[in-house]
């Protein structure tokens, strides 16, 4: 069973019912549960959209994309029907937030899928879970089976006229299938391969109809949203980056785990303070600030970083979705930058031949790198190949793989040299064999 | 149903999968979760299994290997009754997760992907399963054990091990 964790720095709001319960819908009720969604069944469409906007919640996904904005998106007169697609397949390296929400508050899920229904015209909601989280997706499912037999969904939600079902829907393991588009595939019964944009899932998304698509922490945040009114809401997180987040602390730190805390909040004091700093008394390597994909930062870098969209941006990284990965000074970062990269030449789908080919071939070099057999021209070359997968793929894995390598070789490009000319790596016990 | 699905799928299942194609508005999205469901019984999706699937789908046989082949976690031979899945990604490689994974290999004298003669346990090396803060950490089929070292694996095995022997007591009497 995960850990929870807790720290006095903490704000809890989409967290502030872990450990309650509240994955019976009873508690859920007793703990104010449904009441936003109610409201905003009252209130409509617009002013729930106006709310979201004045809240500044971004989405939690990574991309941190304004959730109020996307949702005005969707156009009002439409043909075909509309969805919402919760996005449950939580696969970046370094995140597992999701898990936890799901595990403890599904119905948070479920009542911001219904607002978020509500403030685009759908009838429908999908939530998808990753395969992997089979034990999850029967605690989802008994949950909106109790919310369908106390009638907060069916034909009549609360008793109004207004129709929302959801449907719940298990992956079976594909990290591509987290990039919008491919996940629609994949919800299609089809190879999660992604599309090419535009037409935006806003105006042409799942079976063809407008689609709003939403990462599960931003689901979850909704219902709270209105709860507190997003005024209060925004007003805890910085500027243009509402609220809290959901960050989870992992690698060589003393108590990792997920924390929830302001937007904005710094880097140093969460990894020193918040997750008890370094483990064993080391020292601090580097910090991988957003999930696997996010290039790393340095110690330097992170003294007076906010973790906020803008602010990590501002830094060259990313905030992403969430995972902070520490490492300590014990680490080998080629073999760090070799095992990233291992799991994005697995997970690419094939689809784009710059992804396809650029991830094998990094792997291949980062590997006989790793294992002494590289030449100086490698690492350059390693540079020159991850830079030309940028921006030219479908979706963004291409550029997910890319830019921590880059990041790599340019922050810890001494390491890498270290290697060459038949040099052991002087960290590693674990050497994976090249194959030259 | 056909004759066949009598002894291929139990009645449950069956049951399950005639409800879970006129759970989605377009029937073709029941594709994967039916394969996954259907590998969680038979074990894996062999010949028969595949032609079921299609069969109940309306597509070809080669549509939906076209689709299964995508996903990781579906697969066309069988594992062991245990399928232990190691996460050696970065959280969990930082907290020790090779080492985990190399006594996993010692303990059942297998490798990836490898299954033991007595068909009770296999052994795969997977990507990140979402677990990171606790790392490191397993699946044993759909189970999570995570905060591991090298030294739980043998108590993690012969925990399984205690519950197939009682799962064939109850079975015999």
């Amino acid at each position: 069973m995960p850990r929870l964790v807790s720290h006095p720095d903490e704000v809890k709001i989409v967290s502030q019912r872990f450990g309650q319960g509240a994955a019976e819908i009873d508690r859920y009720l007793q703990l104010g549960g449904y009441e936003a969604a109610k409201k905003c069944l009252a209130q409509g469409p617009d002013w729930i959209i106006n709310e979201m906007k004045a809240s500044n919640l971004r989405g939690r996904g990574g991309a941190g994309f304004p959730t109020g904005l996307k949702w005005s998106f969707v156009p009002k007169q439409n043909p075909k029907p509309k969805y919402v697609l919760v996005n449950g397949d939580e696969s970046e390296p370094g995140t597992c937030k999701d898990h936890l929400i799901f595990l403890h508050d599904p119905h948070a899920v479920i009542e911001g899928t219904i607002i978020a229904g509500l403030a685009i015209g759908a009838k429908m909601g999908f939530i998808y879970l990753r395969g992997e989280y089979r034990y999850l997706l029967t605690i989802v499912e008994k949950a909106v089976a109790d919310a369908y037999a106390n009638g907060f969904l069916g034909k009549n939600i609360f008793g109004s006229e207004t129709e929302f079902t959801i449907v719940t829907q298990t992956g079976a393991g594909a990290y591509e299938v987290g990039e919008e588009s491919a996940l629609m595939e994949s919800l299609e019964g089809k190879r999660g391969i992604p599309r090419i944009k535009p037409p935006f899932p806003a105006v042409v998304g799942l079976y063809g109809g407008p689609t709003v698509i939403n990462n599960a922490e931003t689901i979850a945040t909704v219902p709270h949203v209105i709860e507190m009114g997003a005024a209060a809401y925004a007003a805890v997180g910085s500027e243009r980056n509402g609220g809290t987040r959901l960050f989870c602390l992992s690698g060589h730190v003393e108590r990792p785990g997920v924390y929830e805390l302001p937007m904005g909040y710094n880097l140093k004091k969460m990894i020193y303070e918040v997750a008890g700093g370094i483990r064993g008394g080391r020292t601090l390597k580097a910090v991988v600030p957003g999930g696997s994909s996010t290039p790393v930062l340095l110690p330097a870098e992170i003294e007076t970083l906010g973790m906020d969209f803008d602010q990590v941006g501002k830094a060259g990284s990313m905030l992403g979705s969430g995972g902070v990965v520490v490492i300590d000074d014990q680490t080998c970062m080629v073999e760090f930058a070799l095992r990233t990269m291992s799991f994005y030449q697995h997970e690419s789908c094939g689809w784009c031949i710059p992804c396809r080919e650029g991830t094998d071939w990094l792997k291949k070099s980062l590997t006989r790198l790793h294992a002494g057999f590289g030449v100086a021209k490698d690492i350059d070359n390693i540079q020159y190949l991850a830079e030309n997968m940028l921006g030219r793929t479908f979706c963004p894995l291409g550029d997910a793989a890319a830019m921590p390598t880059i990041a790599f070789v340019k922050k810890f490009r001494k390491e890498f040299e270290d290697h060459l000319n038949g040099k052991t790596c002087p960290f590693a016990k674990h050497v994976e064999m090249a194959v030259i | 149903m056909s004759e066949e699905t009598m002894t291929l799928f139990s009645p449950q299942l069956a049951a399950r999968l005639d409800a879970l194609v006129k759970k989605y508005p377009v029937k073709r999205s029941a594709l994967v979760p039916m394969l996954l469901y259907a590998q969680d019984e038979v074990g894996y999706l062999s010949d028969a299994v595949i032609a079921e699937v299609a069969a109940r789908m309306g597509i070809t046989e080669l549509e939906v290997r076209n689709v299964a082949s995508y996903y990781s976690m579906l697969r066309f031979k069988p594992v062991g009754k245990y399928n232990v899945q190691v996460c050696t990604n970065i959280s969990c490689m930082l907290r020790g997760a090779y080492d985990v994974y190399e006594r996993f290999q010692e303990e059942l004298r297998i490798g990836h992907k490898g299954v033991t003669a007595d068909g009770l346990f296999s052994l795969e090396e997977v990507e990140c399963i979402g677990a990171c803060c606790w790392a490191p950490a397993i699946q044993v089929n759909y189970a999570f054990h995570d905060e591991l070292n090298p030294d739980s694996v043998p108590g993690i095995l012969s925990g399984y091990r205690s519950a197939a022997k009682q799962e064939g007591t109850r079975a015999d009497a």
